[in-house]
């Protein structure tokens, strides 16, 4: 599969490392060079205020977002960029970024099921359609995850149909059905009603357990304290505060880090 | 009321019916096949390939069909008719049939509005969902195929069933270019007949018949994917 153009670095112990990355909207610089490195096995968490650059940090990671500078380095394979004309840094071989793609599974804030497909369909849509896999086993695949996320007897509804919660999980099935490397979440319980939150962190914190190797945006400090295995406080742009939950949750040395996360729940 | 023509025309109403179910059928599917990539460079081609989509709705949305289709009919016509090697072409049996014209001019027409429809059916289906069809790895391709396409038809399928009703009363147009669908043959029988309310009333049940067979079959296809708000 690997492209033999590409310069393969092996390291089998980083999934993500993304390297100094800025993130410009016109005049306006969201990422001012943050780094981050996500070994397998473990729960990077990233918080911050509303603005802080936590999401399109992570939207930059599988290029939902183009970068304006860094590197981004996906099991061990750098994407390769160029500079397009809009100022910002574009993958420059569109097969290897949906290749890369494929490796890291994103779940969104507002779900993104395909609302004209039912949930089991969902699930198997990539798999069958980008990666390949046969109807009938990727059907199964499905319907085990389903009933992980506890789905199962949902999996002919319409995503209309489903709560929010539901929803969420669903589309947590879909991203795990291609059996990503990494998983990606960008802020997965903020469009939750309260009394929903609570099932959907459940199966968060069940692929932690397992060992799954995540990156997770989110305002539930709680949540991050005890699953993160890595915590990164953004700050306007800049990484203010990073480390084990017990140091940033605890014993931060920075005095905004300190208000964050003592005011934030 | 004189319905002595009635069983002499029967067979050729049959043959016109036929005929006006092909006129619409051709013209809605020519018409959405070039309406897909009208409505669609409109929103992610370049500038100028959306400026010529722009202009080619305006040019179809504001002119009479009727003109449009006298002027392939009896325009571009006969600008073939003078070309002696498309005469003697394996096409001209074709070329030179109203039949052709009808369906041409039908379907640029219908390109035209639903054209605009499309590029509508394609800004409403939520960006969430494109991202999320790109983040596991589509192609641009596959994406359009197994996400946007799908999603924006469902979105415009009631607006499209009223284009196809619109359609179908726009195809007695035909009898002008000697296409005998079903006005033609009434026309026929008005001039052989003399005869103005019998054949009108006919041809206006007629069509009222083939409208409901329309928006049934539309709401069936509605029916398929349950949807909610």
């Amino acid at each position: 599969m690997e492209n033999a153009a590409t310069k393969v670095i092996v390291d089998r112990t980083v999934a993500v490392q993304v390297t100094d990355l800025h993130k410009k909207f016109g005049e306006l610089e969201v990422l001012k060079g943050v780094s981050l490195t996500a070994r397998e096995g473990s729960v990077v968490s990233m918080i911050g205020a509303s603005g802080s650059g936590k999401s399109t940090f992570l939207r930059c990671i599988n290029f939902l977002e183009m970068p304006t500078q860094g590197e981004i380095e996906v099991t061990g394979e750098k994407v390769s960029l160029a500079r397009h004309k809009d100022g910002d840094l574009h993958p420059s071989d569109r097969r290897q970024l949906e290749r890369i793609r494929t490796r890291l599974g994103m779940v969104f804030q507002s779900f993104n099921l395909w609302q004209h497909m039912t949930v089991l369909q969902n699930v198997i849509e990539a798999p069958v359609h980008v990666l390949g896999v046969p109807k009938a086993e990727a059907i199964d695949r499905a319907e085990k995850l389903l009933h992980k996320v506890g789905l199962f007897d949902k999996r002919d509804q319409y995503p209309a149909f489903l709560s929010g919660g539901q929803q969420q999980r669903a589309a947590i099935a879909r991203a795990l059905c291609m059996e990503p490397k990494v998983m990606l979440f960008d802020e997965p319980t903020s469009a939750l009603d309260p009394e929903l939150v609570g099932e959907v962190l459940k199966v968060i914190r069940d692929l932690a357990d397992e060992g799954r190797t995540m990156i997770l945006v989110t305002h539930e400090m709680k949540f991050a304290r005890s699953v993160s295995s890595h915590v990164i406080y953004l700050y306007k742009g800049v990484i203010e505060e990073q480390g084990p939950p017990a140091q940033v949750f605890g014993s931060p040395a920075s005095d905004r880090c300190r208000q964050f996360v003592s005011g934030s729940h | 009321m004189n319905w002595s023509w009635f069983p002499e025309y029967f067979p050729l109403l049959l043959q016109g019916m036929w005929l006006t179910i092909q006129l619409l059928a051709l013209s809605m599917v020519f018409g959405l096949i070039i309406a897909v990539p009208v409505g669609l460079v409109q929103i992610t081609g370049p500038r100028w390939l959306g400026a010529i989509a722009r202009g080619y709705c305006t040019v179809m949305r504001g002119t009479p069909l009727l003109v449009q289709l006298w002027l392939l009919y009896f325009g571009l016509g006969s600008v073939f008719a003078s070309y002696p090697e498309i005469r003697q072409s394996v096409f001209w049996p074709i070329l030179r049939e109203g039949y052709f014209y009808a369906v041409l001019a039908f379907s640029l027409n219908e390109g035209g509005y639903a054209g605009e429809i499309m590029r509508g059916a394609f800004l409403s289906v939520p960006r969430g969902e494109l991202e999320s069809a790109r983040a596991f790895g589509m192609s641009p391709w596959q994406v359009l195929r197994r996400i946007w396409l799908p999603r924006a038809f469902r979105n415009v399928l009631p607006t499209l069933a009223g284009e196809t009703v619109l359609m179908l009363k726009a195809t007695p147009l035909a009898a002008t270019v000697t296409v005998l669908d079903i006005f033609g043959v009434i026309l026929r029988v008005r001039q052989n007949t003399y005869l103005t309310y019998e054949p009108l009333l006919l041809a206006a049940a007629l069509y009222m018949v083939l409208t409901l067979i329309v928006t049934q079959m539309f709401s069936r296809i509605e029916g398929q994917v349950p949807s909610r708000r």
